[in-house]
């Protein structure tokens, strides 16, 4: 199959990241040429074999839900690109 | 004694311990020969004169009980450390600073070592080459036009010029273990679940496995056996007995039976890696070790299925990034504009077409053709090695078809630039521990790597067998310090 610029748009637009008319040409070149390479699975018949969803194979353990970091709330609001007092800004979503 | 930067890690510590040298000396020297080393750019962010204050601390009270009493190690820019600049290599974690320290690092810290800064990547680990970093390519020691592979490519850089002197990288796909064989260096990438992935920034979380790169084995072993602990910070470690890796170690192999699979003789590989292998399989007989012939059918399909699980993972992981909480963020009309333009400028172009393939893969109506699909090869390719584990305890192939290429050589075709891990990708989709060691030299005189793969939680036994094979192969490496005006 082949990854067309109108794929290309919809894949960007999922994936969050904008794509414009140059980049979306380079970048259908070379997804084509990834998925031509990936798309070799196809010779494997695998209709009867179970996914691998873990290689460990053991139950994951539990542990109780406890805070164990101290109170780091300047530090880490430290690193936001905008913040007011103890906040997170974004831009406007409710008019 | 040997100059200080040159001296093996088991030296230094050796020499910690008799009270021959300080700390504070031998920090002295690595930052020294680190401030000459500029031109290699293998460090992203240096940690210089906190780690001479903290080996200052160390020596007015030492602890010469600790496995690496006062010694200073630069670490992969990939892991969280607390307080100290982490980028993953990536303009969007250009300015994040962690409130937490991976696990990892962590069990350094607590066993004496000191932090000498953070070295160069991949963007998110993602190239085989160091050449996606936003904080441009690194070079080579063995030859300035060559890139040192990657994506632990700043380690492997590092360790080679005398840097540093162990470090520990991140193996997702061959991260590693291909640029250890690049730089004439020994690299272990671990059972999957033996080193916790905590404060690892994630790439692709099935496969991912922090290890270290060494001069040689022994202080490989004595790494491994530091980092290598159950977190329940991590909900994929696992408890399982781990040993004391570098004092069990042995160069007795004597009765192993090692695999020789058909499979990872490729068309188009030079020939002295050919030659190599027979060599390397010679010296495992030599020890006494037993060789047979094994056959791993579906190694082939091991690339195109990583290439579908891996940017899968990724785009999950990397979702995270929006540019709200830390990170850069690009102003946009609204939210959802702010969140395209901060990815599209925040991301380089290897990491945006990971994510889109993962996003495609996963993307409603594809999910059986592609995702469940690898799922299903990567049972098929694990099944390959619970079969010829039956018959044998290791198995030994080159690390890599290649030697070091040129930088700029395969920054242009994604599906070349994948290639390079064609060895090195099927341990990880099975979670199995490989170590590459050096082995010989192609016609350039470029280094060339031999990989040893193990059960899954045998390190102790790569380990052994490659502590024997590097006793055998006597590899010096040729590095002139070039760059050193």
């Amino acid at each position: 199959m082949t990854i067309d610029l109108k794929t290309i748009k919809h894949i960007s637009k999922l994936s969050r990241i904008s794509v414009d008319d140059a980049k979306a040409k380079k970048l259908e070149g070379n997804l084509n040429s990834i998925f031509e390479f990936i798309e070799k699975l196809n010779q494997l018949k695998t209709e009867n074999i179970e996914p691998l969803t873990s290689i460990a194979e053991t139950t994951l353990k539990l542990r109780s839900d406890e805070v164990k970091s101290k109170n780091i709330r300047e530090e880490i609001l430290k690193n936001s690109p905008e913040k007011n007092q103890d906040f997170f800004v974004v831009p406007k979503v409710v008019e | 004694m040997n100059d200080i930067v040159s001296q093996k890690l088991t030296e230094l510590v050796q020499n910690v311990k008799e009270r021959k040298i300080s700390s504070e000396e031998i920090t002295k020297a690595f930052i020294d020969r680190s401030n000459k080393s500029k031109t290699l750019n293998s460090y992203i962010t240096e940690n210089f004169s906190a780690a001479l204050q903290k080996a200052k601390k160390f020596d007015e009270k030492p602890n010469l009980d600790l496995k690496l009493p006062g010694i200073p190690i630069a670490v992969k820019d990939l892991f969280c450390t607390n307080g100290v600049r982490t980028t993953a290599g990536s303009k969007i974690l250009n300015n994040f600073t962690p409130t937490y320290e991976s696990t990892v690092t962590q069990n350094m810290w607590n066993d004496g070592a000191i932090l000498l800064g953070k070295l160069n990547c991949d963007e998110f680990a993602m190239g085989s080459s160091n050449e996606t970093s936003f904080f441009g390519n690194v070079q080579n020691p063995i030859d300035k036009d060559l890139v040192p592979g990657g994506s632990s490519g700043g380690s492997a850089s590092a360790l080679a010029a005398n840097i540093t002197p162990i470090t520990i990288g991140t193996d997702t796909g061959g991260s590693i273990r291909q640029p250890a064989s690049f730089t004439g260096t020994v690299g272990l990438k671990p059972t999957y679940g033996s080193c916790s992935r905590y404060g690892i920034v994630a790439f692709a979380s099935s496969l991912d496995q922090a290890g270290p790169m060494s001069k040689n084995v022994k202080d490989c072993a004595l790494l491994q056996e530091v980092i290598s602990t159950y977190d329940s910070k991590d909900s994929t470690s696992i408890d399982f007995k781990r040993n004391n890796y570098s004092s069990e170690l042995t160069k007795n192999i004597k009765g192993k039976k090692i695999g020789i699979p058909k499979e990872y003789r490729v068309d188009g590989m030079p020939k002295e890696i050919e030659t190599l292998w027979s060599k390397g399989t010679q010296y495992l007989k030599n020890c006494g070790a037993e060789i047979v012939d094994i056959s791993l059918p579906h190694t082939n399909y091991a690339l195109p299925a990583y290439y579908i699980v891996a940017p899968a993972e990724a785009s999950s992981n990397l979702a995270r990034y929006d540019g709200v909480k830390y990170g850069f963020r690009s102003n946009g009309e609204n939210l959802i504009d702010m969140y395209e333009k901060t990815r599209s400028e925040g991301f380089g172009d290897e990491v945006q077409r990971r994510i889109m393939i993962g996003t495609y893969v996963l993307s409603s109506g594809y999910y059986d053709a592609y995702y469940l699909k690898a799922q299903k090869v990567r049972k098929l390719i694990k099944n390959d090695f619970d079969e010829v584990y039956k018959k044998v305890d290791a198995i030994l192939t080159p690390s890599t078809p290649s030697s070091a290429f040129k930088i700029g050589e395969n920054s242009n075709d994604p599906v070349s630039m994948y290639l390079n891990d064609i060895f090195t990708v099927p341990v990880n989709l099975a979670g199995l521990p490989a170590i590459s060691i050096p082995a010989g030299v192609d016609d350039k005189g470029n280094p060339l790597g031999l990989q040893i793969i193990g059960k899954h939680f045998d390190e102790q036994n790569i380990l052994n067998i490659a502590y024997a094979m590097e006793e055998k192969i006597n590899f010096k490496n040729k590095i002139t310090d070039w760059w050193i005006k």
